[in-house]
């Protein structure tokens, strides 16, 4: 058996890199100025002449690829961690407001600052995500220590998400025209103008607390049998639990800071990987959320981009349309194997 | 026998600042089986709890292989104590041998990828729990029975000292509970483990155990061998035992007697008034039951049951004077159930009663 599981592991995690590949070429080549794979490669190469194809593919679709490549991946690990803290298969950084509290924090830092005509740089968004992302987090853990039952502590983070959506609404109505419309776009959800700079800081950060969340991965194994067996084994379970808040909040809350609160992927890739994998080991559904994380949504960012082109519609948008579905998906799945949500 | 490996002095355990047991005063030395015993709510899940340092003990001192538990790191009680508790394990798409890896825990290394021989400690232990061909299995798709062997196999994977279990025979049918203990005293034979349980079947500790520790009403009340602790009348008022009895040397459990003026009178002997006295009481029906020797195999459960009983004593031949007696009973009696074929020897009186019995009807 553990032959077949090993031959199961290697062909699926082939096939997540080669669909990345795939999606990561179509993102660069497909748009309003189609580019035929040969061009984008020769631009890559740094063997094309073609100025306009060079930036069209380099400060433009590179980074936006990149971005969602990135923040995809890093928003389906920090699902795992989250469905791991609370050992529940439907727990993920959107439907427990975790992303709404980081938007709203970066909306009210964007007016305070545009105010005085200053325009945070990409750390100061990631760091007001981060408190956004730690103070809904908290408002979850004092909730989850009252309620036993799991669907409650959902339904208490939608709502939490609700309030913090309503209050960064009454945040924009009162924005300068000006800003509006970027901040609008932005609240909505999207991979577009994120520049190169940026770029590094995601991937310094995703990459990071990436890795450091597959490190995590054996204590993450001792805990999916509950917290007394994997005191018994050894774990320092407070630490531990600190860590696992920790890498899932400034994962959520660096992909809300570039491209807003991104729904349903933290619950959905992770369960399509488990289910294609098979197995919920932690250090085969880390690197394996990363990877399906960035194809699902270099995937779903093709098709806003591309379904009403010229006009972009929110990635959220696609990523609900997919992604709802095996949210409820899960959650059946796991109501037929006794026990409740 | 070697050496101590728990020894707690003047313990007292609890959550926070709230004394659930205290005074536990008991050593257990390795290959060695220790159960708690003690009425529902008494503390006996908290014990267990401090002893696996899941909880800090409040006061006291409890030393594991003569270090004290407080100053011992994870790692080190990881690599001494096991745990199986009841908990439902909830983890999805786990296979059986999953879980029993995870046992493997305090000995690999930062990834938890296991070696050849870590493979091999693992599959030791799910043959000796007899869930080999459960391997692939999902944990959640499996009988309470067989999830109790997986999470026994996961523990001594462990390769404890010390293995730590919490009414392991809860929920489980009979076969499954002999089995289960069956496995225990194996590995306390064959690995000198020391075994720490609660069990709530006081025939099983009664016949399992080496060492009884009985709580009650927050006190550690007792500490000694099955063979003093069940003894007189300590279990029954250890349990504060009143609608029925319990019986230490069977470790058996009887309903309530049915008290008032005998309506039955049953000619028992050998066992076989046992059905007899069970069904009456079944009935609600008063009896007495008569005349059985205190050797006989159902004198317990005639002296638990009968309103009234005749007995004489062991290895003596009916006295005249208990047939008299007998007599007198019976004649109150409406009726009178026979429930012996032949007489014995010693057992002349009995056949003289139901002489008696059939000349008095006969008139």
């Amino acid at each position: 058996m553990s032959r077949k599981r090993t031959v199961r592991w290697t062909v699926c995690f082939i096939v997540l890199v080669l669909l990345t590949g795939l999606f990561f070429v179509l993102e660069l080549a497909a748009g309003s100025a189609k580019l035929s794979a040969a061009e984008v490669i020769d631009v890559l190469t740094g063997s094309s002449n073609d100025r306009t194809a060079q930036i069209i593919v380099k400060d433009i679709r590179l980074p936006r690829a990149l971005a969602a490549a990135l923040l995809g991946g890093g928003l389906s690990v920090s699902g795992f961690l989250l469905q791991s803290f609370f050992n529940n298969p439907i727990a993920g950084p959107y439907v427990l407001g975790i992303s709404s509290g980081a938007k709203l924090t970066v909306a009210l830092s964007m007016m305070l600052t545009m105010k005085y005509g200053i325009l945070m740089n990409s750390a100061e968004m990631v760091g007001a995500a981060f408190v956004g992302s730690m103070l809904s987090m908290g408002a979850i853990l004092l909730l989850s220590g009252r309620v036993k039952n799991m669907a409650q502590l959902i339904i208490a983070g939608v709502m939490i998400g609700y309030i913090c959506s309503a209050l960064t609404e009454l945040t924009v109505t009162f924005a300068d025209d000006a800003n509006i419309v970027n901040l609008h776009n932005w609240s909505m959800g999207s991979f577009s103008g994120i520049s190169t700079d940026n770029v590094k800081v995601i991937a310094v950060i995703v990459l990071t607390a990436s890795a450091a969340a597959f490190m995590l991965s054996k204590p993450m194994s001792a805990y999916q049998l509950g917290e007394v067996y994997a005191k018994n084994m050894g774990v320092n379970i407070r630490f531990f639990r600190l860590l696992l808040i920790l890498l899932s909040s400034i994962l959520s809350a660096c992909v809300t800071a570039f491209a807003g609160p991104v729904s349903f992927v933290g619950i959905a890739v992770p369960h399509l990987v488990k289910t294609a994998f098979g197995t919920a080991k932690p250090i085969v559904i880390i690197p394996a959320s990363f990877i399906g994380g960035a194809a699902f949504c270099l995937f779903c960012d093709l098709i806003a981009r591309l379904l009403f082109a010229p006009f972009e519609i929110s990635i959220s948008t696609i990523t609900a349309v997919f992604g709802a579905p095996v949210v409820i998906a899960a959650m059946l799945s796991r109501r037929s194997q006794k026990g409740s949500v | 026998m070697s050496g101590i490996i728990i020894n707690s002095k003047e313990l007292t355990v609890g959550y926070g600042k709230k004394v659930v047991v205290s005074g536990l005063e008991f050593e257990v030395h390795s290959g060695e089986i220790l159960t708690i015993i003690g009425p529902n709510g008494a503390g006996k899940s908290t014990i267990l709890k401090t002893i696996a340092a899941q909880i800090p003990f409040i006061s006291g001192r409890v030393d594991l292989n003569g270090t004290d538990l407080s100053v011992m790191s994870a790692q080190d009680i990881a690599k001494t104590l096991s745990v199986c508790f009841t908990e439902r394990i909830t983890a999805e798409k786990m296979t059986c041998e999953d879980v029993v890896s995870t046992g493997r825990y305090p000995y690999t290394g930062r990834l938890g990828i296991l070696t050849e021989k870590d493979k091999n400690i693992v599959r030791e232990a799910m043959e000796l729990t007899g869930i080999t061909h459960l391997a692939d299995t999902d944990i959640r798709f499996i009988s309470d029975g067989q999830r109790q062997a997986v999470m026994l196999a996961r523990a001594i994977a462990q390769q404890p000292q010390v293995l730590i279990l919490d009414e392991p025979t809860s929920f489980l049918d009979i076969n499954n509970k002999l089995r289960l203990l069956g496995i225990l005293k194996e590995l306390v034979r064959s690995r000198n483990i020391t075994v720490v349980q609660t069990l709530h079947e006081l025939d099983l500790a009664q016949r399992f155990s080496d060492k009884i520790l009985c709580i009650k009403g927050n006190r550690a009340d007792r500490f000694g061998g099955p063979e003093e602790i069940f003894s007189g009348d300590y279990i029954s008022s250890l349990y504060d035992i009143t609608k029925g009895t319990f019986e230490p040397m069977y470790g058996m459990a009887e309903a309530q007697r049915i008290t008032g003026e005998p309506e039955v009178f049953v000619i028992g002997g050998g066992g076989r008034g046992i059905p007899v006295y069970r069904r009456l009481q079944r009935q609600g029906i008063p009896f007495a039951a008569g005349i059985i020797h205190e050797n006989d195999i159902e004198y317990p459960i005639a002296k638990a049951l009968a309103a009234d009983l005749i007995a004489e004593k062991a290895f003596e031949p009916i006295s005249e004077k208990n047939i008299t007696h007998a007599l007198e009973v019976m004649k109150r009696c409406d009726r009178v159930i026979c429930c012996l074929e032949d007489f014995g020897t010693m057992n002349k009186g009995n056949s003289k009663l139901f002489e008696e019995y059939r000349k008095s009807r006969r008139e």
